[in-house]
């Protein structure tokens, strides 16, 4: 099987059954993202988003199919190097400074001491984090936590950033910091691949999208094209229109 | 290597913060170690230096009873206070809480009469066997009625059977005497003079309790020694409720998601751990033993006498050590909250402790239990210290305890690897 260099992630006829579960979250799915492109996974509660970015990153295992990232199996280790990670959840220690996260989390990223200090010291600075570096981040608004959330996940300048919900409980101006970021990094070369219920926001930042339902694709390609395809003036529209109103869990 | 030593600052950092954690780990046993020593010496000290408080009601009007008190009052274990008038059972323990005595004693009305009456028929059926014709009691010999110990049920059986053996010691005593008199009497038709009497009753071989070690020394143990180790192997296997809680909060928050997407093996967050809390247990020792020598001198307590190899004092700390943390951190893999691992780890240490020997001593186990005590860590670590503090042993007689301590500690690091592999964590 041919693997492109120039995709950042090639998911080829995966295969992915939760144990215990009779049936599989995914089964026959592909899915092909290129490098430096800023790429949003979109789709109701239960659609498979998280499922899909845990396979991406390797958290856990698919039972069939091939997951590349990078042009590399993503159960090689070395490939760790090469992507981020920013979780829905809070994935730091709470008892320590954003200093003291970002010097464990890049040692752990494979990062020297005198590099962490570099990036630490950038980080901080553009994520406003600079005046509350020293203090446990246990103390800090939700807003600052998701700051330092992000800086962890890019301290060690990954080519491809995985972004699941990354905004989500901030207020506007933390938001627009962060999107703001995200923009300016993917301008610099690193892949972006999002989650997020904000369609508004997605809908700035993201170039393609791939709307799922039920562990399938049912929409996939450039942001512009689908509007006109569907008819639809934002992606909220666009997205009621394919996955319908009715609740989805 | 890097990783390792951000890892190990991490950790630290951590856990100099979790004050409550700090707080198990070190205060409470320190805490530990000075009341149940500090209890223990006063135990011993009641019984050899403080005497136990005994109420005797004497309702025997004879001779044989006030010597019977007398000969009590002579043992040196006890304080006697006389009560004439107690009768029933209630009276007595009304008695015994009002006096704040364990112990009370009641000589019955017939107690000379009886004594006096079995010393001479014990003196006739031997003067029969010489050949010498004496006064016999006619028929049946009928004694007295017992003399009756009461004691508070809250005694210990140990105890009750050691008093209740000094009281026997004492009544055997006035019986023997009673019936030399009236042998001397019924050969010689007069008194037993008093020097001869007082040699024959009192010149016993006797017999001398002497400690020996595995050297030969002889010096005495105090509580220190028995109770500074045991207790110091319980604080160790304590932090389990630091370290089982840190590695299940590390597992269920956000944290450990983002390290399995790192490209290093969370068995460096493991050894880190190790590293870390290794360096705990033996604070924790350190602390305790230091308390022990300098500390308890100064409440009174008998000072701990450290080992003459301190060599193998280290290295059996450290085995301990290990073995703690390899154990805290077992139950922290399969434990899914952490109030599971923080029940689980403390109900667990403490049935680990009572069948390893630290609140009732192994050779005192019979059967199955003798036998489950062997596997318990804390059984091995408890017979080596005590193999250094009590029984004066070097290097040379730990291994054999230090062994199978670790051979359980790698049983329970293979546990932790199959629980990650399990789990999916490395």
């Amino acid at each position: 099987m041919a693997i492109s260099e120039s995709l950042a992630v090639d998911i080829q006829n995966l295969g992915f059954r939760y144990p215990g579960n009779a049936e599989a979250a995914f089964s026959g799915f592909n899915l092909q993202i290129g490098r430096c492109e800023r790429f949003g996974l979109f789709g109701p509660n239960g659609a498979g988003k998280t499922t899909l970015m845990s396979l991406m990153t390797g958290l856990i295992k698919a039972q069939e199919g091939n997951i590349h990232i990078l042009g590399n199996d993503v159960s090689e280790r070395s490939i760790k190097k090469k992507f981020g990670f920013v979780p829905q959840d809070f994935s730091f220690y709470q008892e320590l400074s954003p200093k003291e996260n970002l010097q464990f989390f890049g040692a752990w990223a494979g990062l020297t001491s005198n590099k962490i200090k570099q990036r630490m010291d950038e980080l901080l600075q553009v994520l406003g984090l600079e005046d509350v570096c020293d203090k446990p981040v246990g103390k800090f608004s939700g807003g600052m936590k998701r700051r330092v959330n992000l800086a962890i996940g890019v301290i060690h300048e990954p080519a491809l950033l995985f972004l699941d919900e990354p905004t989500v409980g901030v207020d506007v101006q933390t938001r627009h910091a962060i999107i703001s970021y995200l923009t300016d990094l993917n301008n610099r070369g690193t892949t972006l691949v999002y989650t997020s219920h904000q369609l508004s926001e997605a809908e700035g930042l993201c170039q393609r999208i791939a709307l799922m339902e039920g562990g399938d694709i049912i929409a996939k390609g450039d942001l512009d094209e689908l509007f006109k395809e569907h008819r639809a003036t934002s992606l909220e529209e666009l997205f009621l229109d394919l996955t319908g109103k009715d609740y989805k869990d | 290597m890097y990783k390792l030593w951000a890892t190990i600052i991490k950790d630290a950092k951590i856990l100099l913060r979790d004050r409550v954690g700090m707080t198990l780990m070190f205060l409470m046993p320190i805490i530990l170690v000075i009341v149940v020593t500090d209890i223990q010496n006063s135990t011993f000290q009641l019984v050899n230096k403080n005497r136990l408080p005994v109420l005797i009601c004497n309702q025997d009007t004879g001779v044989s009873s006030r010597q019977l008190i007398s000969a009590i009052d002579s043992i040196g274990m006890f304080r006697v206070k006389l009560m004439p008038t107690l009768s029933n059972s209630k009276q007595i323990g009304e008695a015994m809480k009002t006096h704040d005595a364990q112990f009370a004693l009641i000589i019955p009305s017939d107690f000379t009469r009886g004594v006096s009456i079995k010393a001479k028929n014990a003196a006739a059926k031997a003067l029969k066997s010489f050949g010498l014709q004496g006064d016999s009691v006619k028929g049946k010999v009928v004694g007295s009625r017992p003399v009756t110990l009461y004691f508070s049920p809250v005694v210990q059986e140990s105890m009750r059977f050691s008093v209740q053996g000094a009281l026997q010691s004492a009544q055997q005593l006035i019986e023997s005497r009673q019936t030399l008199r009236t042998l001397y009497f019924a050969i010689n038709e007069q008194t037993l003079p008093a020097a001869l009497e007082k040699e024959m009753l009192n010149n016993r071989t006797g017999l001398k309790a002497v400690p020996v070690t595995k050297e030969g020394g002889r010096g005495i143990p105090n509580a220190s020694q028995h109770n500074v180790p045991a207790w110091t192997i319980f604080a160790m296997f304590f932090i389990i409720m630091s370290l089982g809680g840190s590695v299940v909060r590390e597992k269920i928050n956000g944290s450990f998601v983002r390290l399995k997407t790192l490209p290093t093996s969370y068995v460096t967050g493991l050894l880190s751990k190790q590293i870390t809390y290794l360096g705990v247990t033996l604070l924790q020792a350190l602390v305790i033993f230091s308390i022990g020598i300098w500390v308890f001198p100064l409440l009174n307590i008998p000072a701990l006498n450290l080992p003459s190899d301190l060599t193998a004092l280290v290295l059996v700390t450290l085995a301990t050590g290990w073995c703690a943390v390899s154990y805290a951190i077992c139950v922290g893999i399969f434990a899914e909250t952490q109030e599971q691992a923080n029940g689980f780890g403390a109900i667990s240490i403490v049935i680990l402790s009572a069948i390893g020997g630290l609140m009732v001593p192994s050779f005192a186990m019979q059967g199955a239990i003798k036998t489950t005590s062997e596997f318990s860590p804390m059984h091995w670590s408890l017979e080596a210290y005590y193999d250094l503090f009590l029984r004066g042993g070097t290097m040379h007689d730990v291994v054999l305890n230090i062994v199978p301590l670790i051979i359980i500690t790698l049983i329970f690091q293979f546990i932790i690897f199959l629980g990650l592999k399990r789990k999916n964590l490395i």
